[in-house]
């Protein structure tokens, strides 16, 4: 078992794997996974269609349960701890930017962005989530509903509510995925920007190399293994 | 705090997002119909009590062989009750050396009460309602005395001391039927004048009555406190213990309104348990979110608690507050049909409004909204993860548990209601099967069709847990719908056929023996029809199974009365034709000469007597004694001659009889009558048309009432019909725009939509006719007595109607999908 500090490296994995039992017989997703992400450190997780990209992001952010190995969130083996000890975990610290967005229909730009200060009982959501949308450039569109943004907008939404509470560690799963490449690029940009002035951990899952090179580290992920020096 | 701060703000966004529209509209009209519902049939009731009350000529009537004391008056007055005093006794009246017992009732000025008094000015002419008495000197007198006498109006008669002058004639007294059995005609003068004729002495049989009315929690606060006086020799009758047929009237028009506003809550449960099905599914997201940015299960699942109790709480006093508004539109629309004001509302069914909206919630949408809480957050990786589908035992045990309540509140009869929940349960049993079984068979048939045949039945298939849950909710839609049509159309049918228009009108009592084929002879030679006469016997009850009968040995006023009072006992080989055993056996030919009896079963449960109990009766200083081996229902309403004890003719044969009869009289042959009473003058002759109109009064009141509730059902039926069509509105959305960017015409794909949901709604009518079949024929035999038969129509109606119904409301529904271009439909999902 890997034994570091929670500061140092906020997420690891060690052993990491993940089958379904189907009518076919077993069917493995992850094998064998290592992995050690350090504080402030941004990392892309590169694979096809498939390969178990966004399962081990699942796994990492304590959103699924591993079949074996061991994955831990700031310290915290993920498996000693049941649903609610993860969410608890989770609360305030760990942030997700998703592909198609996750943005709650019914809300305006900004109550989407004051869910998760609500939630981790921030004093002042409403300043706090203004001013999250203004540094994604959306100060405009504050009581705009998803449908009533473009994609790129709605993805900025998305990360404005990632970063509002300013958590340690960011999940993106296929950010720019569902953008055009100017829109994307853009989006990107924003991306990186928080992050490194944030100082936040960025777990990136793309199959979008040009996207993947801006991180401080490249993984890639094949038939469920991870082959990280590439 | 913080839980509720943030419940309210998500609910707040939910209703601007329109997400809680639809369990909020399902909320309000069923809060709505019970409130109004229930303010209407509360006021509506007491109207047609107080419409009754005529017969007591008032609410509360005290009766006594002993003046009254006077404190029994203050105490009246305290609670600002009205009151009015009579006093009636058996007198005779002399004129031009005939003599004839009456029955004097001297009154004061207030009386009645309740109902009027109806006169006439002259013999010949109209009658007319008075709210005078006669005047001190004056007498007025029943009609049938003035050719016994040989007086005319304007004459002088002798009541003991004092000369009168007839200055009236009464037709029409309100508390006369209460004491069918008067034989005397009425001689009725003022209560100032009753010391002057010196008619009381000690010996007299007087009745001293106190008459009050006044608002229910005053006239229920004096009867307590009279209840508590210890006072001795003092009956207190309201109108439930005064006649039997018209307590039968009142408890069948509360039993039919109820079982009406039943109904609108069973067709708001389905409604909210189909939204709050879709909530959930639309809510899935947020709670995955939620999970993901790390709230607990225990957290979101007290946010949506909050959130649906806070809604319930809103919902349930917005519609309070319409029930409120309605109730009155509804009481102008048939105030009008009662002679008196309607009495106005109490608080009481606001409260019942506000228990029925967060029963409702609890019951039907807690356990599935608590289910959000178990979402889980990888849905926000993979969409196809839902929320854990609820325990069954959970679910049903809420829903059965709220329903439950909620049916016996109002129905407040735990049988009817037992009966109503048993048969629904198996109906969603039924219902879920069949729903079940048809979308399986649906789905071959889908390869063999084409265009939008196919589309339709694909529609229809795609989901079969969808199509089953609208299925069963139209179902149980329609069937409701059909049950209350058929209670209203055919059960009221048949409560007022059970009085037909040539129901006896005329009652003869006290014919001799000697008499009894003379009055037989004449009736039928007049061709008039009856079943009597019947011999009456006088007899008190004194022993149930060794036990002595006496006040004593019961609490309720009705049992008191029974105790205290002769009863006419009869016999009979056979049993009466409108009579029904409920328990043992009528007798036969071999067993005449046993000593058994037949008891009514209402009196057989007030007095607590239990089958094959030995009862003792005391006859003219002798005593009979029996054995009860049948209980019987007796159609008291009906105004044929009935008893509550019969015996056989081993027993009863040999006591001193009179006879009495009843039979339907048409106006054309009332000289017959005239021949009768001449040829047998010891014979009394009784008309009760005026009782019987007030009876007939009172059932069709209750019928308006029925037809006017029946709308907030027919309303809370549109509701059901939007839930059940919004429950596969996302999909139908993704659909439909696929389809026609893929070049679908509208043409075809309207046609599609109506074809999905026509068979939906015809497949809904099979099954719900044949449920509403099933729990009308228990409802009309169990529970309201009456003959039930198969309607064929009901068939038709369903299947056509359910077919139209949801037909059209599904197209309307989707209107707007084709209406939109595809993408902006396909953005709104």
């Amino acid at each position: 078992m890997l034994q570091t500090s929670s500061l140092q490296h906020p997420v690891t994995a060690s052993g990491l794997t993940k089958f379904v039992d189907t009518s076919e017989g077993r069917l493995d997703i992850l094998q064998q996974v290592d992995l050690q992400v350090e504080g402030g450190e941004a990392v892309a997780i590169l694979g096809a269609s498939g390969s178990g990209k966004s399962t081990l992001l699942g796994l990492l952010a304590g959103l699924d349960e591993a079949s074996a190995g061991e994955a831990c969130l700031f310290g915290t083996p993920l498996h000693t701890l049941d649903e609610d000890g993860r969410a608890a975990l989770r609360a305030g610290k760990v942030g997700f930017v998703f592909q198609s967005f996750q943005l709650l229909s019914g809300m305006t730009a900004l109550e989407n962005v004051m869910l998760p200060l609500e939630l981790a009982h921030h004093p002042s959501p409403d300043e706090a989530a203004k001013i999250a949308l203004s540094q994604a450039g959306l100060s405009e569109r504050l009581h705009h509903y998803p449908s009533q943004l473009s994609g790129g907008e709605q993805q900025r939404v998305a990360i404005a509510r990632a970063f509002a509470p300013d958590p340690t560690v960011l999940f993106a799963d296929e950010p720019t995925a569902n953008l055009d490449s100017h829109t994307g690029e853009r989006v990107a940009e924003m991306l990186f920007d928080l992050q490194e002035k944030n100082g936040t951990v960025l777990i990136l899952v793309t199959h979008d190399e040009m996207l993947a090179r801006r991180c401080d580290r490249r993984l890639h992920l094949k038939d469920g293994r991870l082959d990280s020096n590439r | 705090m913080k839980a509720w701060s943030l419940a309210l703000k998500l609910l707040r966004r939910d209703w601007r997002a329109g997400e809680l529209r639809l369990l909020v509209t399902a909320l309000v009209i069923a809060v709505a119909s019970v409130t109004s519902v229930g303010f209407f049939t509360d006021r509506i009731e007491r109207a047609m009590q107080r419409q009754a009350a005529e017969v007591l000529a008032a609410d509360l009537r005290l009766d006594s062989s002993q003046p009254l004391d006077e404190k029994l008056l203050q105490a009246a007055d305290q609670r600002q009750l009205r009151s009015a005093q009579t006093v009636g006794f058996p007198s005779v009246v002399l004129n031009d050396g005939n003599t004839q017992l009456v029955q004097v009732k001297a009154v004061t000025q207030t009386y009645p009460l309740r109902g009027r008094l109806l006169i006439r000015e002259s013999t010949t002419g109209e009658n007319l309602p008075t709210q005078d008495i006669p005047l001190p000197g004056e007498v007025w007198l029943e009609e049938r005395l003035l050719p016994l006498l040989g007086l005319d109006i304007g004459d002088t008669i002798k009541l003991g001391q004092l000369q009168f002058h007839v200055s009236r004639v009464i037709t029409y007294e309100p508390d006369r039927a209460s004491n069918l059995f008067q034989l005397a005609p009425r001689v009725m003068i003022n209560r100032s004048d009753l010391a002057a004729t010196g008619l009381l002495g000690p010996a007299s049989r007087v009745r001293y009555r106190l008459l009050l009315a006044g608002e229910a929690s005053a006239l229920e606060g004096y009867r307590s406190w009279i209840e508590n006086q210890d006072l001795k020799n003092i009956q207190i009758e309201d109108i439930r213990g005064a006649r039997p047929e018209l307590r039968l009237a009142l408890d069948r028009g509360g039993r039919f309104l109820h079982l009406t506003a039943a109904t609108a809550i069973l067709l708001c449960v389905v409604a909210v348990a189909l939204s709050s099905r879709r909530f959930v599914e639309r809510q899935a997201d947020t709670s995955a979110l939620m999970r993901c940015l790390g709230a607990s299960q225990h957290q979101v699942g007290k946010i949506f608690f909050l959130r649906l109790l806070s809604l319930g709480l809103i919902a349930s006093l917005a519609g309070t507050l319409i029930g409120l508004l309605l109730q009155s539109l509804l009481i102008g629309l048939v105030g009008h049909w009662f002679t008196q004001q309607i009495p106005s509302p109490t608080p009481w069914p606001l409260f019942s409004g506000l228990g029925t909206g967060i029963l409702v919630l609890l019951g039907f949408s807690l356990p599935s909204v608590l289910r959000l809480s178990r979402v889980p957050p990888l849905r926000v990786f993979r969409r196809h993860l839902g929320a854990p589908s609820v325990g069954y035992q959970l679910s049903i045990g809420a829903a059965l548990t709220s329903l439950g309540i909620l049916l016996v509140w109002q129905i407040g009869d735990d049988k009817l209601a037992f009966q109503l929940i048993s048969g629904l349960l198996g109906g969603l049993v039924v219902l879920l099967l069949v729903s079940h079984l048809l979308v399986t068979l649906l789905k071959p048939l889908r390869t063999r069709s084409a265009g939008s045949w196919r589309y339709g039945l694909a529609s229809l298939s795609r989901n079969p847990a969808t199509t089953s849950v609208q299925l069963t909710g139209f179902g149980l839609g329609i069937t409701v719908l059909l049950i209350l049509a058929m209670v209203r159309v055919d059960l009221l049918d048949n409560w007022r056929n059970a009085l037909p228009a040539e129901s006896p009108n005329q009652f003869l009592i006290n014919i001799q023996p000697h008499e009894v084929d003379g009055v037989r002879q004449i009736l039928h030679a007049g061709g008039i029809e009856s079943d009597g006469p019947f011999p009456m016997i006088r007899g008190r009850l004194i022993r149930i199974n060794d036990q002595a009968v006496s006040t004593d040995s019961y609490a309720s006023p009705r049992a008191q009365r029974l105790a205290n009072r002769d009863f006419n006992l009869s016999l009979a080989n056979e049993m009466q034709s409108d009579n029904k055993i409920v328990s043992g056996r009528w007798w036969s030919p071999q067993q005449y000469d046993k000593p058994w009896f037949s008891v009514e079963e209402g009196l057989a449960e007030t007095l607590g007597i239990p089958m094959d109990a030995e009862l003792v009766f005391e006859v003219a200083g002798q005593e009979i004694k029996g054995v009860v081996t049948n209980l019987r229902s007796v159609q008291w309403d009906s105004f044929n001659v009935n008893f509550f004890v019969v015996g056989t003719p081993g027993l009863m044969a040999g006591q001193p009889a009179s006879y009495i009869t009843s039979f339907y009289l048409p106006k054309e042959k009332r000289p017959l009558l005239h021949q009768l009473i001449q040829q047998y003058p010891s014979i009394t002759a009784l008309d009760v048309s005026a009782l019987m109109q007030q009876v007939r009064a009172i059932m069709d009141r209750g019928v308006m009432a029925v037809e006017s509730v029946f709308l907030f059902t027919l309303v809370a039926g549109v509701i059901v019909l939007y839930a059940g069509i919004q429950a596969s509105r996302e999909l139908r959305i993704q659909e439909a725009a696929i389809l026609r960017t893929l070049g679908l015409s509208r043409r075809r794909l309207l046609l599609s939509v109506m074809l999905e949901f026509t068979l939906l709604g015809g497949l809904a009518g099979i099954i719900s006719a044949g449920l509403a079949s099933v729990i009308s024929y228990t409802l009309a035999t169990a529970i309201f007595e009456l003959a039930w038969q198969p309607n064929y129509w009901m068939w038709v109606v369903a299947i056509l109607g359910g077919a139209l119904g949801v037909g059209i409301a599904g197209i309307l529904a989707s209107l707007p999908l084709l209406n939109n271009p595809p993408l902006a439909v396909m953005r709104k999902i």
